[in-house]
């Protein structure tokens, strides 16, 4: 039932998507071409006159080209990690032992679900970002680190070879630990075996030291190094705030609307305000490492530090400052009060907002390295989400679709039930 | 003896929680419930009003923001105009970033104190102040139920308090 209303979901949201895709790949290296040879011809004229301006038309070609690499690059990266953010949510619950949450563990294992496939595209990004189809990772370009000492100084830690090993451990990790867990839940519901819930317990403790590291050194690697020269401490913790919210507040939707379709009578408001507690923390929480992280590199005005917010206030002004409004200032401010987190209209459209703004995030986080200032939220963008977001929709909601949606047998779902 | 007190004494506070529920749903009117730590669901149970706290916190808080940029305005700008970071830029906008820390503090500061007076204020408590409650024992392990008692209805309540799990029952005097 499940499966049918979501597959109609998905055809809705992917067919318009998937032409416009084609469409996208075709107008947007078009698009590109076609720029690229306007501004290229006119450069070659005023290569005459001018070398600098022909080196900028070569410049603005390569951002141009990035254009779309790096709008499918975004929305997988942030869908890939709102997956995992959400199973790193998951995985508290196991390993706090929490009474209020097994009544959710079926949304969530179904969200978390989306770790294998995303993981796979995106290791297929690198591997075309390895052979220099694009340029979203400058140092992976030979020509380029041989001319920068800077970048040939890190050649020991950004290579490519490394790189994909890395990337193979973070994702194989991940997804190898969360078919564990979840399979081990599943199990649960034929047989009341306690050993299976302690084994979840460690498994999920185990996942959560791998991951608080693993998901460090992925954000170096895959968001960090884009700007090659730039570095921040905070980084890891930063790109984990914006997942963690980001992972919550689907799980907050997708139990909202299937509560709405009936398939979750079990659920009630207090476990939606619990879920719109920790979208509403966690949006303080991310805005506090923004700040942090903002405060000290515009004090200090260190020159190589802080050309990474001079190029985002000066060229990404609206997305920079709109998305700080859509995360924290519209969250903080709809989510106060106590008796809004229990409307489900309201978690919904303050949800919406969050994802949005958090999506923001990783664009302006991964934006003004590749394209710079030639960028526009276009067709690019918009059809990428859209086919990402499909993608996510129909994994998630089939995963889902095919189990029983209450959990049997957790020792807590008792309390879980009764919680108010 | 119009305006004279039953007071109800339970030693658990699940008991007291099925009282509560027990003697509202007859309609009588509990005066006040004592209790040595707060009772989950105790004021919903007595059906009392929600508290307005959060709200004056919030103005509170507003209150706080607003004197800390008024302030920070006044000390690094307008009275001795500050060098802040190297920026010599002399206006409040561009050298925001820099007060963000202390408007956070402030609005914490006004929120947090100014609630905790409010309540003071609220719950008529002030230094010296003698105690309210009728039984010592309340501040270690037992819990008191008042419900007010008229001619009339003293002997039925009292059968119901009975039943409804209480230790001791005592009627006294306002």
């Amino acid at each position: 039932m499940i499966v049918g209303a979501v597959g109609l979901i998905y055809s809705f949201i992917d067919a318009p998507s998937s032409v416009e895709e084609v469409q996208e790949m075709l107008a947007a290296e078009h698009h590109g071409d076609v720029d690229a040879s306007q501004t290229a011809s006119a450069a070659d004229a005023a290569q005459a006159k001018n070398d600098h301006e022909g080196s900028h038309a070569d410049h603005v070609l390569t951002q141009l080209k990035n254009k779309p690499w790096t709008a499918i690059y975004t929305s997988t990266l942030f869908f890939f990690l709102l997956a995992l953010g959400a199973f790193a949510f998951y995985t508290i619950q196991h390993a706090s032992q929490a009474g209020w949450s097994p009544v959710l563990f079926r949304v969530m294992e179904g969200i978390s679900q989306y770790m294998l496939p995303g993981g796979i595209i995106l290791f297929v990004l690198f591997v075309f970002s390895a052979f220099n189809m694009n340029q979203i990772f400058i140092w992976m370009d030979p020509d380029i680190v041989a001319n920068d000492p800077v970048i040939a100084a890190k050649t020991g830690y950004l290579n490519v070879p490394f790189f994909l090993i890395r990337a193979i451990i973070y994702i194989g990790g991940w997804v190898l630990l969360s078919k564990m867990i979840i399979g081990n839940s599943r199990k649960l519901d034929n047989t009341p075996d306690m050993k299976l819930h302690k084994k979840n317990f460690k498994l999920s403790a185990i996942f959560l030291v791998f991951f608080i590291v693993t998901e460090s050194m992925m954000s170096w690697d895959w968001i960090m190094s884009i700007d090659t020269h730039w570095f921040s401490t905070l980084f890891g913790w930063y790109v984990f705030a914006s997942m963690f919210v980001a992972g919550i507040t689907a799980i907050a939707l997708v139990t909202v609307y299937l509560k709405k379709l009936g398939y979750l009578d079990f659920v009630h408001s207090s476990h939606i305000h619990d879920l719109a507690k920790y979208m509403f923390a966690f949006s303080i929480f991310w805005t506090y490492l923004w700040f942090s992280q903002f405060l000290l590199i515009w004090y200090s005005n260190i020159p190589e530090e802080v050309t990474y917010y001079a190029a985002r206030i000066q060229d990404y002004q609206l997305p920079f400052f709109g998305m700080l409004a859509l995360n924290f200032i519209f969250p903080t401010l709809i989510l106060m009060n106590s008796d809004f987190k229990r409307i489900n209209w309201i978690v919904i459209f303050s949800g919406i907002i969050i994802l949005v703004g958090h999506y923001l995030n990783f664009y302006v986080m991964i934006s003004p390295g590749t394209v710079g200032a030639s960028w526009f939220i276009g067709i690019p963008e918009i059809s990428s989400i859209l086919l990402i977001a499909g993608l996510f929709i129909f994994v998630v909601f089939n995963a889902i679709g095919k189990v029983n949606l209450l959990p049997k047998n957790n020792p807590f779902l008792k309390e879980s039930k009764d919680f108010h | 003896m119009a305006s004279k007190v039953l007071q109800a004494i339970y030693t658990d506070d699940d008991i007291l929680m099925e009282a509560v529920k027990a003697i509202r749903a007859k309609k009588y009117h509990i005066e006040e419930v004592y209790t040595p730590f707060p009772v989950h669901g105790l004021d919903k149970a007595m059906g009392l009003a929600e508290t307005r706290l959060a709200i004056t916190s919030f103005l509170y808080g507003l209150i706080g923001l607003a004197i800390s940029i008024v302030m920070m305005n006044f000390i690094m700008i307008e009275d001795w105009p500050q060098n802040i970071g190297g920026k010599p830029s002399f206006s409040f906008i561009a050298n925001m970033p820099a007060f963000v820390p202390i408007m956070f503090e402030l609005t914490v500061f006004f929120a947090a104190h100014l609630m905790v007076l409010t309540f003071y204020l609220r719950s008529k408590l002030w230094p010296f102040k003698e105690a309210e409650n009728p039984d010592v024992r309340t501040t270690d392990d037992k819990f008191l139920m008042e419900i007010s008692v008229n001619e009339k209805n003293h002997k039925e309540l009292t059968e119901l308090v009975y039943n409804s799990g209480a230790t001791e029952i005592k009627l006294k005097d306002n």
